[in-house]
């Protein structure tokens, strides 16, 4: 059980050995270490084999004798998960990318041994053409990043809670408990702007002085990390990388509303998440920041994990707490708030994980700090999970009001093979898309709201021009139709109306009046249904409708589809001055479609093809085209 | 609703004991349910009737109610899995790297459909939610191994290690 003194002397005694982890190229002078590697251990590095690299990591450390000079480290996610596993050697700061486990004697003896960098393995962003290696920090991934709620992923072991200690950590909740009222938390929180990350973007101090002022023997300290939204897994990261930020700021929590007990309800998907949340537990009621004499100053705060079982409508927050009580994870109707009754009947916050993972550095660096980032009425940063059709997948934090360019074309590297970027999808199933000619927006609520899309969780996911608007529609609303709770009418029946409409237009088979009755059917459902998940998710037909009409025309009135994507509306035909007459094509149809002589163009039977792309696949010149 | 044939129940008095033990030891705690479902399929596979009336009866509460939640979570299952279990992300990500042609493949290659099981019992064949792993995208995991960056052409290869490590 560690006090607030014990807390300062790991802090003074390890702040070195992480420090030396930033870009800097000295070795720090109180650290036992001549060089230290970070390895990611995120789940998308582990699913490129991280481990098999770490594990060969040891063997050759131990094989050179460097035992006792280099430090390896299991970190959380980079960001970077395309270029995975991903390796950094400290104090160069070298990154290697896209590590396998036969590199790594190589890396070992010139690098770690003999101190020569292996210039050629390196993450090729981080080499300038005349050879100079520059650090991460200065890549064009990094360089307009502002990490704040990623600060330690990639940076510390996460399953040590020493090294969360000696960045810091702990020293929020020290401040809280011996200097700060609750009403002084809440007013620095108020101060500093910081409003909701899980997609709502409801103030946070608002939110906690509700359950502050409720009277109440019992309340409740929540954290929703059950992250639904397909695409985005920035709260995974935050649990794999830094799971003690979440544990000290729901601490603070519950300090702040006056209440003893905590839960995390985190998705049974993410099992490298669970298990580091079960240690990060475990270790920080062994040190004494959790339990009953939190840091030696008598306050108590429990936390205990739930897991999900794989429903959306889990994310929103009367379910969520539903599923805790141990039911069918259905919404109830607002007012009451949880706010005055939640779980259990008693008065609870929830928050997101980005959320509390802002906390600490609030109470730490004050609210003035945190104002000054971001625009107007969004502060801060903001964390997005980029994904889809763009060169550099992962991970990234930035200010509020950086522009979608900045973030697809700097940042993410732009849209990869020479396409063309066509609109980003933000906010999952409940959010709209965002088309090229608004690729200036600055992002925050604010903006995004007034373009019909939503600032959502984060998932950002980038399309090219062979995505097809309606076919992505479609697929939301196969999600939501799936995903609904059936509670309620509207949601319930309105999904699945909605779905075969859309694929009435996949199909060829719509008229222009149907596009009529989908945009009153939208109308409804957004006003009637019971819950978010309702009420959202007509949003992205209404999205790619306003922005990309002319594709739903081409869809309903030519019956093409302009993207090639929806089958039943594509044929394929034989490009006569190409075709060779060869006969391979003909040979593998299976409903033999295709006629032709040998060496005379082939045919293709529109009626007759099922469309199964065998013939495109098998042809040596490219003579088959679909359209 | 389809029909499909229950099979027969072949719990062992051990896995009873085991469920029964767990279920003692969370019977107070509030909201017990959840956790409870969740051990017992990680026991049994997953949660045939018999199961879910042990259940029931131990924590006082109607077979309906617990089979209310059991058939609301995806992650639960009524009917047992393959032995190897095959789960495509079918995430935004993966969805626009073309998640639907390696599904479309697989129920080919598998003569299943999403959902169900190869007769021999070794696949079971799922369309899940985003696994996380978005920087690998199209990605598919067979039990626990991640196979990222796949094609249709690739499902053929993976499948016959599972196949060839059956016949060994």
């Amino acid at each position: 059980m560690l006090t607030i003194e014990e807390l300062n002397k790991i802090y003074n005694s390890k702040k070195d050995l992480v420090a030396m982890r930033h870009h800097s190229s000295e070795v720090p002078k109180n650290c036992e270490y001549k060089r230290q590697v970070l390895i990611c251990g995120g789940t998308g590095c582990n699913s490129s084999g991280s481990k098999k690299v770490m594990e060969a990591l040891y063997e050759e450390v131990e094989k050179n004798g460097l035992e006792n000079e280099v430090k390896i480290v299991r970190t959380g996610c980079f960001g970077l998960c395309s270029l995975g596993p991903i390796m950094i050697v400290y104090p160069e700061g070298s990154f290697y990318a896209r590590v396998t486990p036969d590199e790594i004697p190589r890396i070992v003896k010139e690098h770690l041994k003999e101190g020569n960098v292996v210039k050629e393995m390196l993450y090729e962003d981080t080499v300038k053409e005349d050879g100079t290696v520059i650090s991460l920090d200065e890549t064009a991934f990094y360089k307009k990043q502002l990490r704040i709620a990623l600060r330690n992923c990639g940076v510390i072991d996460p399953e040590d809670i020493e090294e969360y200690i000696a960045t810091g950590g702990y020293q929020a909740l020290a401040k809280v408990l011996t200097s700060m009222s609750q009403q002084d938390v809440i007013d620095e929180l108020l101060k500093s702007g910081l409003r909701g990350r899980g997609g709502g973007g409801f103030p946070t101090g608002r939110k906690w002085s509700f359950a502050m002022a409720q009277e109440n023997d019992q309340k409740y300290v929540c954290c929703n990390a059950d992250e639904g939204d397909p695409g985005a897994f920035m709260d995974r990261s935050i649990l794999e990388g830094d799971p003690h930020t979440v544990l000290e700021a729901m601490t603070i929590a519950g300090y702040t509303i006056g209440a003893n007990q905590g839960y995390i309800y985190v998705r049974a998907e993410y099992p490298v998440a669970v298990e580091r949340l079960k240690i990060a537990i475990a270790q920080a009621k062994e040190y004494g920041t959790l339990g009953d004499n939190i840091l030696g100053t008598g306050f108590k705060f429990d936390i205990e994990l739930r897991l999900g079982a794989g429903a959306f409508v889990c994310g929103e927050e009367t379910a969520l707490m539903t599923s805790i009580e141990g039911n069918r994870g259905e919404p109830r109707p607002r007012p009451p708030f949880p706010a005055v009754k939640g779980l259990f009947g008693k008065p609870t916050i929830l928050n997101n994980v980005e959320t509390y993972a802002n906390i600490c550095q609030i109470i730490l660096n004050g609210s003035e700090w945190f104002a000054n980032m971001g625009t107007e009425t969004s502060k801060g940063t903001k964390v997005f999970a980029l994904g889809g059709k763009i060169t550099n997948v992962g991970l990234v934090e930035v200010p509020m009001g950086t522009t979608l360019r900045e973030i697809v074309e700097e940042i993410g590297g732009g849209v990869p093979n020479g396409k063309k970027f066509k609109a980003a999808q933000t906010g999952g199933p409940s959010g709209g898309c965002i088309p090229a000619c608004h690729i200036d927006v600055p992002i925050d609520f604010e903006h995004l709201s007034a373009l019909g899309s939503m600032m959502g969780s984060g998932g950002l996911i980038v399309m090219d021009e062979d995505n097809c608007m309606v076919d992505i529609a479609k697929f939301f609303l196969e999600f939501t139709v799936d995903e609904s709770c059936g509670k309620c009418t509207p949601c319930r029946i309105g999904t699945k109306r909605l779905y075969e409409f859309i694929e009435k237009i996949t199909k060829g088979e719509a008229t222009l009046e149907d596009i009529e009755t989908i945009k009153e059917l939208c109308e409804h459902m957004k006003s009637t249904s019971l819950c978010a998940l309702g009420q959202t998710a007509s949003n992205p037909v209404v999205s790619t409708m306003r922005y990309f009409e002319d594709e739903y025309v081409a869809h309903v009135k030519d019956k093409t589809c302009p993207s090639g994507v929806c089958k039943d509306l594509l044929t394929y035909s034989v490009i006569a001055d190409k075709c060779k007459g060869c006969t391979l094509c003909k040979r593998n149809c299976p409903v033999d479609a295709i006629s032709g002589e040998v060496k005379t163009p082939h045919v293709i039977d529109r009626h007759k093809c099922i469309k199964c792309g065998l013939c495109m696949k098998n042809c040596k010149f490219g003579a088959i085209e679909i359209k | 609703m389809d029909k499909k044939p229950v099979p027969q129940f072949k719990g062992t008095k051990k896995q009873e004991q085991e469920l029964r033990e767990f279920i003692m030891s969370e019977k107070d705690e509030p909201g017990a349910l959840m956790p409870v479902l969740q051990k017992a399929q990680e026991i049994y596979g997953y949660l045939p009737i018999e199961v879910q009336t042990i259940i029931a009866d131990m924590l006082e509460i109607s077979l309906s109610e617990v089979y209310g939640v059991a058939t609301f979570y995806a992650q639960f299952s009524l009917y047992p899995k393959g032995e190897h279990r095959i789960s495509v992300c079918l995430g935004t990500a993966c969805y626009v790297k073309g998640a639907d042609k390696i599904l479309e493949a697989l129920e080919k290659r598998l003569e299943i459909k999403v959902g169900e099981c190869t007769r021999d019992g070794l696949f079971s064949l799922d369309a899940c939610r985003c696994v996380g792993a978005c920087g690998l995208a199209p990605v598919m995991m067979i039990d626990e191994d991640v196979y990222g960056r796949i094609t249709p052409d690739d499902i053929d290869g993976i499948l016959q290690k599972y196949e060839t490590k059956q016949k060994a």
